[in-house]
């Protein structure tokens, strides 16, 4: 089975889609177990590991970070924030479809508000996917923020 | 003018033993005259010397709200200078860190400096012949901070060309800085990229104070450390089964009030101090196989073994830093605003020690003090509802009184339960001393 242009563009639609609907269950079952979700701290960099990221979470932080979010005492989120993503039509970078594995980049402006502050993040958000059992899965997930050595305040959802 | 300039009983009055005035948090006046005192008489963090390794390697920072070149110059030494042209004010690098070569050149009218500060060359210098320009301060260069001390890799500047000797501020406390670099077994540690920075729209002194409070993580952070611990039981591991390492770091904040009491709190002079005196969030970390044998060869077995035995939670080295030294980090607290403060968190690898140790800091630093974090969410929103909170004028005080003793004495060194608020009344005794130290007791007098 292979794996259209349109299908992987709208897998990437469908998920921020999901995030800015709060379908975070959803959301989580798109990724495959060993999947990595990272945002790093610097522009050019390569290494996850050694050096500080603003992210780099396996499933179990990310499902840690969704079940607070629903927290009865979250206290940073009562009232709960919103987001909003607005994308720009992904680019196909790679196609292997022997592997059945796939690389997109996508563009796109992140807002996220909560009480009377709203701020605006420019993103790119470079999917890794992968075809199992026939359906399209995160395998990993990198998301730069276009000023991400800049110091911001708390950014509590998902960009 | 204000009600505090050149009133140092007007400072004094701010804190009395248990309790402090909100206007230490709130109010600008207050933040100016802490810029324009405190932070020139204490001793301040700049940075650590592997951010500046070459010859003319720079990396500008501020202190309190001064902004500062931290520079390696021809010979080796690392200099602290004003980040400001002696001519019209510029300032000289505006880039985070860099290097400038054999000198700084101003980019509005090309004077340029050697990197120790001192005046190399203006261009036409025809024009300040006869007009008295060597006398002038522009004449003397970029000017360098009061004093500037090396310990160990750290850089501490004091801001004021006379005062307290780096020895008599620090004293014993230096023991936490010395423990977080002999778990080197070269004995040397080195920044590891650069650091998370993060925006608080609160008084800097809540995140100090946050750093000894431990009545806070176990209600505070149900929310992220708590859900952890949940979620992890709920996967129902066979018993036995070791803790991942997001685990271990994030799962003791929910240790109960009893550990967090029985690990202690020591305060020294001049307001510093550390909890986990005899154990801490951080003791129970796997060990990193082949580690102990490095520092057993380096150190010798009894006292490689001291050094790992220690497990210092938070150190406080007064005003505005905070060290963690069985991780190697180091957060900054900057001030902007009496409502603004960036945070800098810093992590460094050990010289000659394993991998592993530096990817444990980075861990921790991303979850829990990014701005990312969702351990960072639980602090800020309460900082920041804090903030918004002494706006109310049903009560003017702020309470501090956990396990208060009348007549406490801090210049000596104190080790007591892990939950007293002894380190923020500690903290606001030196506040007080380093604010009024060289305001002039005129109104005093005549009060």
């Amino acid at each position: 089975m292979s794996v259209s242009r349109d299908q992987l563009i709208d897998f990437i639609y469908d998920e921020v889609r999901m995030l800015d609907e709060g379908r975070y269950d959803e959301w989580l079952a798109l990724w495959l177990k060993d999947g990595h979700y990272w945002m790093p701290l610097d522009y050019n960099q390569t290494d996850p590991v050694n050096v500080t990221s603003l992210m780099y979470e396996d499933l179990f932080m990310l499902k840690l970070r969704v079940e607070r979010l629903n927290g009865a005492r979250t206290f940073s989120q009562k009232p709960k924030s919103r987001c909003h993503h607005v994308i720009q039509r992904p680019f196909v970078d790679e196609i292997d479809v022997a592997g059945g594995t796939y690389v997109t980049t996508t563009f796109m402006h992140y807002v996220e508000t909560r009480l009377d502050e709203q701020f605006l993040l420019a993103l790119t958000a470079r999917h890794e996917l992968a075809l199992v059992d026939g359906k399209l899965r995160i395998a990993n997930k990198r998301v730069d923020i276009l000023n991400c050595d800049a110091a911001f305040r708390n950014i509590q959802l998902l960009p | 003018m204000g009600r505090y300039a050149d009133n140092p009983a007007a400072i004094r009055a701010l804190f009395r033993g248990n309790e402090v005035h909100r206007d230490v948090y709130v109010d600008q006046e207050i933040y100016r005259l802490e810029m324009r005192h405190l932070f020139a008489n204490a001793w301040v963090f700049v940075g650590h010397e592997s951010q500046t390794p070459n010859k003319g390697d720079y990396f500008s920072t501020q202190v309190g709200d001064q902004p500062v070149i931290q520079v390696r110059h021809s010979d080796g030494e690392v200099h602290v200078l004003h980040n400001r042209c002696p001519h019209k004010g510029t300032k000289i690098v505006i880039d985070r860190a860099g290097n400038t070569g054999k000198f700084f050149r101003c980019p509005y009218h090309a004077w340029s400096f050697k990197t120790d500060g001192c005046l190399l060359a203006i261009p036409l210098k025809k024009g300040y012949e006869n007009t008295g320009f060597e006398n002038s301060d522009s004449k003397k260069g970029m000017r360098a901070v009061g004093e500037v001390r090396n310990y160990r890799g750290f850089i501490f500047c004091r801001l004021a060309e006379i005062g307290i000797s780096f020895e008599d501020f620090f004293g014993e406390s230096l023991s936490s800085i010395d423990n977080m670099v002999d778990r080197s077994p070269a004995g040397r540690l080195e920044v590891a990229g650069p650091p998370l920075r993060y925006m608080h729209h609160c008084n800097w002194k809540m995140l100090v104070e946050n750093q000894t409070d431990t009545c806070h993580p176990m209600v505070a952070h149900e929310s992220s450390a708590g859900t952890a611990v949940k979620l992890w039981e709920e996967l129902d591991m066979p018993e036995g089964t070791p803790l991942p390492p997001a685990m271990e770091i994030i799962a003791p904040f929910m240790s109960p009030y009893e550990f967090f009491e029985n690990m202690g709190i020591r305060t020294w002079p001049n307001g510093h101090g550390h909890t986990g005196v005899h154990h801490s969030i951080h003791s129970n970390y796997s060990t990193i196989p082949g580690y102990m044998d490095k520092m057993v060869g380096a150190y010798g077995e009894e006292k490689a073994k001291a050094i790992l035995d220690e497990n210092r939670h938070n150190t406080v080295y007064f005003p505005n830093i905070m060290i963690k030294g069985p991780i190697q980090q180091l957060r900054v607290f900057i001030p902007l605003a009496a409502d603004k403060t960036l945070v800098e968190s810093y992590i460094y690898r050990l010289v000659d020690g394993p991998e592993q140790l530096t990817a444990r800091t980075a861990m921790y630093n991303r979850m829990i003090n990014a701005p990312t974090s969702i351990v960072g969410h639980d602090d800020l929103e309460m900082y920041e509802r804090a903030q918004e909170g002494l706006q109310s004028d049903g009560m003017e005080w702020v309470n501090i009184q956990r396990l208060y003793e009348e007549d406490e004495d801090f210049s000596e060194e104190k080790v007591e339960n892990g939950t007293t608020e002894r380190q923020m009344r500690n903290q606001f005794d030196a506040w007080v001393k380093f604010m009024t130290c060289d305001m002039d007791d005129v109104r005093e007098a005549a009060e």
